[in-house]
């Protein structure tokens, strides 16, 4: 019997020629990452337990990305910053990326990708659930809490139940109005919040490897909306392209046996498929845009590390050119990179940016925004009983920042094309 | 034995609903900080649904910072959502001991065992329907049964297995000292 790809790599992980489903092994991070609300917390237990200057395992394994609360005025949201800063410090880390310096960089999971950290064959950890879209890289990553990731700090190592793996194959060619958004949230539908606790999703099929890098991470971001442990598509030249031109640190891509065994198989034909929502006030409270089309709408937002990517813009920016919006419409980098982009890459002629910024939109700096509400001042924070759609990927109650609003997630071309009418719109009859 | 009054919570209680994001910037260690999220904990679930079935009865009351709640029954995927450790913390701030669900969000129970923060019980049967908020209840952590002294009525709970260990332990850190993993 074969091994998937995630047993595959977890079993190297842990210096055994094989794993099964239900083990409980220890295994060897490759990269440890943290963040500026997470951070603070792992550190203090790092160092009661460890001891007041105990050394990290590794300097050049851990990645520090302070992104969630940024813009603020908030007193204790800077405080945790400095705390970050002086711990860096104190251990000479490379891999920190500081507020108000150059090195800043925005959205961790964004980041790490376009930093070069996440690299095919590896085990990643990080302390925000979101850290499951590394593996769109073909490695093994996933979320803990500040305890978990404190014992990696000083150990290097982690206790982890080997999960089964479902497999979601996507064949068939993908209509210009579907985007990888749309395919996930088809499938969170379809099994539920729950539907992948404690196991993998993989991702599989032609139409996938059709996908550039970063769609294939809109896929793997959401595997957490869905319970999964990690989401992982299997590397193949796209991957080796990107991570190559970001890095030369040495890799090994894995691949799963042609045998190994599925908890079980979803086939979609993606030629099939139609644009999709996430009704309030859960991920998978899936429907057909046609279902909720005249929906009156308070805000858009298009940001975040699923929906906050170069192309999500590109794609945005194909709706929004030339026209003016009819509501409240934010734009949320995720990174510092995607900002720069988004001033270089045109269409006929003008730029992301200032197509959006001529239609109207309200322009944000990267960062995490309002994809979790965040501390009152965060720039397009849902206030009240706003009625918001957005690209960020989870809508329960009170997510973007007030309990009472209503939240539908929905793919950049869905957003950009409601932005222009001020009420949910098809991106079918807005795209030429 | 864990032994106190239950409260009540319906499925897929997330952990901005635990814990709103907008709170998580209070340190964990400082004491006048840490106890906001005992204050907090559970603030962020919709004032119909605190507190089942009636609804309208914070976890913890308005000017407190510590419930008066010992066991939370919840349904399914409790603790779905982010990863921030926050959540068991603020619920263990709060007096809280042990949470009893018919199924867990991965993070969150992880987080719970690692931390030793609360107990997370799975149980056999939905309990949020046979208990309610109020109900004096008692569970025997070796046996894994729920016995509700209000109703007279007792429940099965699943063993905890494998993470048994490390709650016995007391976190994550004292289990890999006694695996040998951690040397001081
Ligand atoms: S953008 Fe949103 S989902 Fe992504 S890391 Fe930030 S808060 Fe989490």
């Amino acid at each position: 019997m074969g091994q998937t790809l995630t047993e595959k790599i977890l079993a190297q992980h842990a210096g055994r020629e094989r794993v099964a489903p239900g083990d409980n092994i220890w295994v060897d991070v490759d990269i440890l990452m943290t963040h500026d609300v997470c951070g603070p917390p792992t550190i203090d237990i790092f160092k009661r337990e460890f001891g007041e200057n105990a050394k990290v395992w590794d300097q050049n394994k851990l990645v520090i990305l302070p992104d969630h609360y940024i813009f603020t005025e908030d007193p204790h949201a800077r405080r945790n910053i400095e705390l970050l800063r002086a711990f860096a410090a104190q251990h000479d880390l490379q891999h920190y990326y500081d507020v108000g310096t150059s090195r800043y960089k925005g959205v961790c999971h964004v980041a790490l990708a376009e930093e070069g950290f996440n690299r095919p064959g590896n085990v990643l950890f990080g302390t925000d659930s979101h850290t499951c879209t590394s593996g769109a890289f073909g490695l093994f990553s996933t979320g803990v809490g500040n305890t978990d990731a404190a014992l990696i700090m000083g150990t290097g190592k982690i206790w982890v139940k080997v999960p089964e793996t479902m497999r979601f194959v996507f064949e068939g060619e993908l209509p210009p109005y579907l985007m990888a958004k749309d395919l996930i949230l088809a499938v969170i539908g379809e099994i539920g919040t729950d539907g992948g606790t404690y196991r993998t999703l993989e991702f599989d099929g032609g139409a996938v490897y059709d996908l550039s890098m970063q769609e294939r991470m809109t896929l793997t971001n959401m595997a957490i909306e869905a319970g999964g442990k990690n989401g992982i598509i299997a590397p193949d030249q796209v991957t080796f392209d990107f991570v190559r031109a970001r890095t030369d640190a040495p890799f090994q891509a894995v691949y799963g046996d042609a045998d190994a065994r599925f908890h079980s198989e979803y086939v979609f034909d993606v030629s099939q498929m139609v644009p999709v929502v996430a009704k309030p006030h859960s991920p998978d409270n899936k429907a057909p845009v046609t279902e909720v089309v005249g929906t009156r709408l308070d805000k858009c937002y298009i940001g975040s590390c699923t929906g906050g990517k170069l192309e999500d813009f590109e794609a945005a920016a194909r709706i929004l050119k030339g026209l003016e919006v009819k509501v409240a419409t934010y734009v949320v980098p995720a990174s510092t990179e995607v900002q720069r982009r988004m001033k270089e890459v045109t269409i006929d002629g003008q730029t992301l940016w200032d197509i959006f910024e001529s239609a109207g939109c309200m322009m944000g700096h990267a960062s995490c925004g309002a994809c979790l509400g965040g501390p009152i001042d965060t720039f397009g924070r849902a206030v009240g009983t706003e009625v918001v759609i957005s690209t960020t990927n989870r809508n329960y109650p009170g997510r973007m920042g007030s309990k009472m609003s209503a939240v539908y997630l929905a793919s950049p071309l869905t957003v950009a094309a409601s932005a222009l009418n001020g009420v949910i719109t098809d991106p079918r009859e807005v795209l030429v | 034995m864990i032994r106190g009054k239950a409260y009540v919570v319906g499925d897929a209680i997330d952990t901005d609903q635990i814990i709103p994001a907008a709170h998580l910037v209070y340190s964990l260690t400082i004491p006048e900080e840490r106890k906001m999220y005992g204050r907090y904990a559970l603030s962020g679930v919709p004032a119909d649904q605190q507190g089942l079935p009636k609804g309208g009865q914070p976890f913890t009351a308005e000017d407190s910072f510590e419930s008066e709640y010992k066991v939370i029954i919840g349904g399914s995927n409790f603790g779905c959502g982010s990863s921030r450790e926050h959540a068991p913390f603020a619920i263990a701030e709060a007096g809280c001991e042990a949470v009893v669900a018919e199924s867990y969000a991965r993070i969150f129970y992880r987080n719970s065992v690692d931390g030793g923060f609360v107990v997370p019980f799975e149980t056999r049967v939905p309990l949020t329907e046979r208990i309610r908020t109020g109900d004096e209840v008692e569970i025997d952590t070796v046996r894994s049964t729920l016995h509700n002294h209000t109703t007279g009525e007792d429940f099965l709970l699943n063993p905890l297995g494998d993470v048994a260990d490390i709650l016995k332990a007391g976190n994550v850190f004292e289990y890999a000292r006694q695996k040998g993993l951690i040397s001081t």
